[in-house]
């Protein structure tokens, strides 16, 4: 492959050579403390490429097999304690007669949530414990999703749900594979969270609203909210709805039954 | 957060395009719109390094802010909340120029001089 040579007066060339050969490299920009390697130059080597190229290289892999499979997958991303599980639980008591619907759940350690929807109406669940990864990692990636749909039958499936690990950050920033991110927000987070956290807000095609039955006992301004998020995401679909009361689900179960 | 996975993506690239050759130097170029805190970065580098070839590498970050082009009084300004919004007029019709940048840009290689 050919390397890309940035020259001092800003010229650059491309060369085939194993910088075996005698001609003079100039020395790169911004060089740091060479201690050590005084008697060297350096050589600037542009790489361009994107920080997350070899996880969106296995997040293409994993949609590949998503299609030859003939389902669909959705991304299910929220901070903890939002209600993704008990909403997922809902969800599957109310679709899992007429569609078949796999879990792959990511928890860090337990098996706690994959626990809960143990019966639920699912046709498969698969763990994926993250902490089998680097000490224990806040998000999905896509190999970690990768390892999971290996678990479970595809072609028998369709619709994959993946419920990320509670996290507003690091989740937004990994695709698996997925056909569309969807999000579980809970009023009990404030409204503000859309302008601290706008990368998953950016990046999540429907957002529930959950938990509205604690509405009245709340601060929580709604508008304010919804103001803040289409601040971040003009187009973001919004829900509302209560996990615990039903109120809602069924509209998120009609958005979520579209995707399939 | 998500600064040590990165760090590891980076970890893992240069040192597919080092190839074995002492690297002294990586440049990242990361857009404010990707929450990236710089030192957690660095830290998270030197971690990751320090068992490996690339100790004592220099990870240069160059942190790019988000720029909006506004589509109604097409003025381009810097966004400094992350919310999207002409900073001329204040409308929310404005198109992202820069700030979702997430490159590993080079690195500097040690060579020795004929």
């Amino acid at each position: 492959m050919g390397r890309v040579h940035l020259h001092a007066d800003g010229t650059e060339h491309l060369h085939d050579h194993d910088h075996g050969d005698d001609h003079d490299h100039a020395t790169g920009r911004g060089v740091g403390d060479h201690t050590g390697y005084a008697e060297t130059g350096t050589v600037r080597v542009e790489i361009l490429e994107n920080l997350l190229s070899e996880n969106d290289r296995v997040a293409d892999a994993n949609r590949h097999a998503f299609a030859q499979a003939g389902v669909r997958a959705v991304n299910l991303m929220s901070s903890p304690g939002a209600g993704k599980t008990t909403l997922l639980k809902r969800t599957l008591q109310a679709l899992g007669s007429s569609l078949r619907i796999g879990v792959l759940e990511g928890d860090i350690a337990t098996t706690l949530d994959a626990d809960e929807l143990e019966g639920a109406g699912a046709t498969a669940i698969a763990v994926v414990n993250t902490s089998a990864g680097f000490g224990g990692e806040c998000h999905l990636d896509a190999v970690m999703v990768r390892s999971g749909m290996s678990r479970l039958p595809l072609s028998d499936l369709d619709l994959l749900v993946i419920e990320n690990v509670g996290n507003l950050v690091c989740p937004a920033e990994f695709r698996v594979g997925e056909h569309a991110k969807a999000m579980v927000y809970a009023v009990t987070e404030g409204e503000e969270k859309p302008l601290k956290y706008p990368v998953m807000f950016r990046a999540a095609e429907v957002v529930v609203v959950n938990k509205i039955d604690l509405l009245p006992h709340l601060d929580f301004d709604l508008d304010t909210f919804l103001s803040n998020l289409r601040s971040v995401n003009p187009a973001a679909r919004v829900i509302q709805a209560s996990a615990r009361t039903g109120e809602g689900v069924d509209e998120w179960c009609a958005w979520l039954s579209g995707q399939a | 957060m998500h600064e040590l996975s990165l760090c590891d993506a980076i970890l893992g690239t240069t040192m597919k395009h080092a190839d074995g050759r002492p690297v002294m130097q990586v440049t990242v170029r990361i857009g404010h719109l990707r929450q990236v805190v710089p030192d957690a970065l660095r830290f998270g580098w030197e971690l990751l390094t320090e068992p490996t070839d690339l100790k004592g590498c220099e990870l240069v970050i160059e942190q790019i802010p988000a720029t909006v082009e506004c589509t109604e009084c097409r003025a381009v300004t810097t966004l400094d909340m992350p919310i999207l919004t002409c900073g001329s007029c204040g409308s929310f019709d404005v198109t992202l120029l820069t700030g979702e940048e997430f490159l590993i840009v080079a690195m500097e290689l040690a060579e020795a001089e004929a």
